[in-house]
């Protein structure tokens, strides 16, 4: 499998990528009373249709303002953005709130995480499917109406000609999220973010829709961007893995390589918490200690000094500079100052054996 | 959805038997239990200088001397059914709705009360229609706006709408618009609209808005206060992640959402109005249930005051039945949950 992790030196350049999606440098703040709150500070990535790109990283990480990001969601008037994000050659930091709109939806979709509050009260499932395919199909009701029906026909909804005037609080958690999938593929989007689909559900229902994103994915060979704290669903699902610390990339590679040879201490601690079923319980959890920086003081040096047990082993350089995001290997990239033999050393003889 | 109806309509039957009973109870029954007898209760329905012949009549009439029982019975025939009173050798037919003979006119309380009730009717539902729309237009821009130049001076004069009283924006109004620029007529020259439409309207321009004001300052802080809700919801987010129009966002789905609560207090208040606007007509001299209910009370007319009380809570049951529908019509949850 190959990476997909830009060019080094490519960022703010300002230049058309050939990716389909690359996001360059992108940085999402919040003044706040409270201090500037660094939500996003300087990612990138790339991304090519038909292929799945994983974001992990703990609770806020970032993973979420990212997406909305993207979307163009945020609110001028509370977050500032900068950056490029550009998606099948237009820029969409800069473009106009119009023309982001018309994009959303249409080229760009999302599934959100809890489809209860996600989706309006007042309105049928099948209006808000309609809804969101008459913004950017101009099509008779009647035809929408149908392509709703077949929409959640294909997402697994059982007699959808019944069910598309039911009301959400008609549906059950499971079959809530297969409508929001149906709603985000309407218009057969050619990004499709899913932010956590899975969490609000049960965990044979989480299997399905997983089953169900990934069948259809294969057969509009969208982008998907699937984030998740369950490093699991991105085993099953994802192509690359992106691990987000306090909003940056702190490592991105193949699934293949991130899970078999994770080249940075904060994916050692996720793999090392990741709850396993061939094992012990008292085995398996080796949680990161310490808990998740704060976005508006972030540690001096590396972000991830506080709470990593290798930050003495730099002479100082973990705690008073910040590591570069460097491919050390064709598609895999880390920001960590352990020199890569130490780190191999410390994976093959420290860390693989406890996981 | 037939269920949630059946539910509502037997709730406002109970509600209008309920103030059928505490409206009974305080003009036939706490007056006896106070220790007055049955011909000072009399006298109260007949006039200020009452006759020992009139008591007597009035109290036969009544049927006073009746068991409590029997006595409400009677009074709530009257009200449903009308009812015929015995007075000696004639008797005197009183269609339903009865509520009595105003002993000042002699007239049946019901005529009266239809009477007037077109004025009260005409300046409520105005204003209504005025506050409405000015106070969610301006609660939705407040919230859309928020923090802006706007906003403040929006739920500033807001702030004073709410705190000053209808008796001083009224005046004031009265003074500028009809005293010194003419260019409204001023207090008391209400005409149906029955009769002179024009006159009507004319009449009716400063009092609409004058109430409205007071009223919409409320909806617009309660709509901003809805809105800036909503507009966080998970689902605003979704409508704006379909790519749905910003304007669409705004009324079609935040919006929608932040009505229900206004519809609530639209009930409240609009059924309160309907029973007489007291303050307002007094201002401007309409003749209508509330300027009846202030002149029935000073002049002791105990039918009279009665009739407007039963109309008034009648109106408030009645409007908020009409709202407990529309809510199952706008919130499908309560229809089917
Ligand atoms: N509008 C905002 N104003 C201020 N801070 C914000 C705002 N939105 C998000 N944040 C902060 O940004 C950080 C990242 O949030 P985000 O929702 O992206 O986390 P996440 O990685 O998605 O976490 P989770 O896994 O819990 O969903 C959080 O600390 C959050 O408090
Ligand atoms: S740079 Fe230092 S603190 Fe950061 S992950 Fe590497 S070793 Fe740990
Ligand atoms: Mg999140």
């Amino acid at each position: 499998m190959t990476g997909t992790a830009p060019a080094a030196g490519k960022a703010g350049t300002g230049e058309a990528p050939a990716a389909f999606l690359e996001v360059r440098d992108l940085k999402i703040h919040f003044p706040t009373d409270d201090g500037l709150v660094k939500s996003v500070d300087g990612l990138s990535f790339e991304l090519e249709r038909g292929r799945t790109l994983g974001i992990v990283g703990e609770s806020g990480s970032g993973k979420s303002v990212t997406s909305l990001g993207v979307l163009g969601l945020h609110n001028k008037r509370n977050a500032n953005v900068s950056g490029e994000i550009w998606l099948n050659g237009k820029e969409l930091v800069g473009a106009s709130q119009t023309e982001v709109r018309r994009l959303r939806g249409r080229e760009m979709a999302m599934i959100f995480q809890d489809p209860l509050s996600s989706m309006h009260p007042f309105y049928t499932v099948g209006h808000q499917i309609i809804e969101a395919y008459r913004v950017h199909n101009d099509v008779s009701k009647q035809v929408a109406r149908k392509h709703a029906i077949d929409m959640l026909g294909k997402v697994g909804i059982p007699k959808p000609d019944k069910r598309v005037d039911d009301y959400p609080h008609q549906f059950s958690g499971g079959m809530r999220q297969r409508a929001m999938i149906a709603m985000a593929l309407s218009c057969d989007p050619e990004l499709l973010i899913a932010d956590e689909p899975t969490t609000a559900l049960d965990v044979t229902v989480q299997a399905q829709i997983l089953d169900l994103i990934r069948d259809l994915q294969q057969e509009f060979n969208s982008a998907v961007i699937m984030i998740t704290h369950d490093l699991g669903v991105v085993a099953e699902l994802a192509d690359d893995i992106l691990v987000m610390y306090a909003g940056r990339c702190v490592e991105y590679a193949s699934v293949d390589n991130a899970f078999h040879q994770p080249l940075h201490p904060y994916t050692w601690g996720l793999l090392g918490s990741m709850p396993r079923l061939d094992r012990e319980r008292s085995e398996r959890l080796l949680p990161i200690v310490g808990s998740p920086p704060s976005l508006i003081n972030v540690p001096s040096g590396c972000a991830f000094h506080p709470r990593c047990p290798y930050a003495d082993l730099n002479d100082g350089k973990s705690t008073t500079e910040r590591p570069e995001l460097i491919e050390l290997e064709p598609g895999h990239k880390a920001a960590c100052h352990l020199p890569l033999d130490k780190r191999r050393e410390i994976w093959t003889d420290e860390i693989r054996p406890k996981l | 959805m037939f269920a949630y109806i059946i539910r509502r309509l037997i709730g406002a039957v109970v509600m209008l038997l309920l103030v059928s009973l505490v409206t009974f109870g305080i003009f036939f029954w706490l007056p006896k239990l106070a220790g007055q007898t049955t011909d000072q209760i009399a006298a109260g329905f007949v006039g200020k200088a009452p006759t020992p012949e009139a008591i007597q009549d009035t109290k036969e009439r009544l049927g006073l001397d009746d068991p409590v029982l029997v006595q409400y019975g009677d009074y709530l025939k009257g009200i449903v059914a009308g009812r015929d009173y015995k007075a000696g050798p004639t008797t005197d037919k009183c269609p339903a709705p009865c509520f009595g003979y105003s002993f000042r006119s002699s007239q049946p309380v019901r005529e009266t009360l239809v009477d007037r009730a077109p004025a009260t009717a005409s300046l409520a539902l105005g204003a209504a229609i005025i506050w409405l729309a000015g106070g969610i237009t301006i609660g939705v821009i407040s919230a859309l706006r928020r923090g802006s130049l706007w906003d403040r001076a929006a739920m500033f004069i807001a702030l004073s709408g709410v705190s000053l009283p209808i008796y001083f924006t009224g005046l004031v109004s009265l003074a500028l618009f009809s005293y010194s620029l003419e260019i409204f007529p001023g207090g008391g020259s209400y005409k149906d609209f029955t009769d002179d439409p024009v006159r009507w309207f004319q009449s009716l321009v400063l009092p609409w808005v004058t109430l409205a004001f007071l009223y919409a300052a409320m909806y617009a802080r309660l709509t901003r206060a809805g809105m800036l809700e909503t507009m966080n919801e998970d689902y605003i987010r979704t409508a704006r992640a379909k790519g749905l129009p910003e304007k669409t966002v705004v009324t079609k789905h935040a919006l929608r959402a932040s009505l229900t609560p206004i519809m609530t207090v639209f009930g409240l208040d609009l059924g309160l109005l309907l029973g007489g606007a007291v303050l307002t007509e007094s201002t401007f001299g309409i003749p209508g249930l509330g300027r009846l209910a202030i002149d029935s009370i000073r002049s002791g007319d105990l039918p009279m005051v009665l009739g407007v009380t039963l109309i008034t809570s009648i109106s408030i049951v009645v409007i908020n039945l009409i709202v407990d529908l529309l809510y199952a019509i706008v919130d499908p949850r309560v229809r089917l949950g």
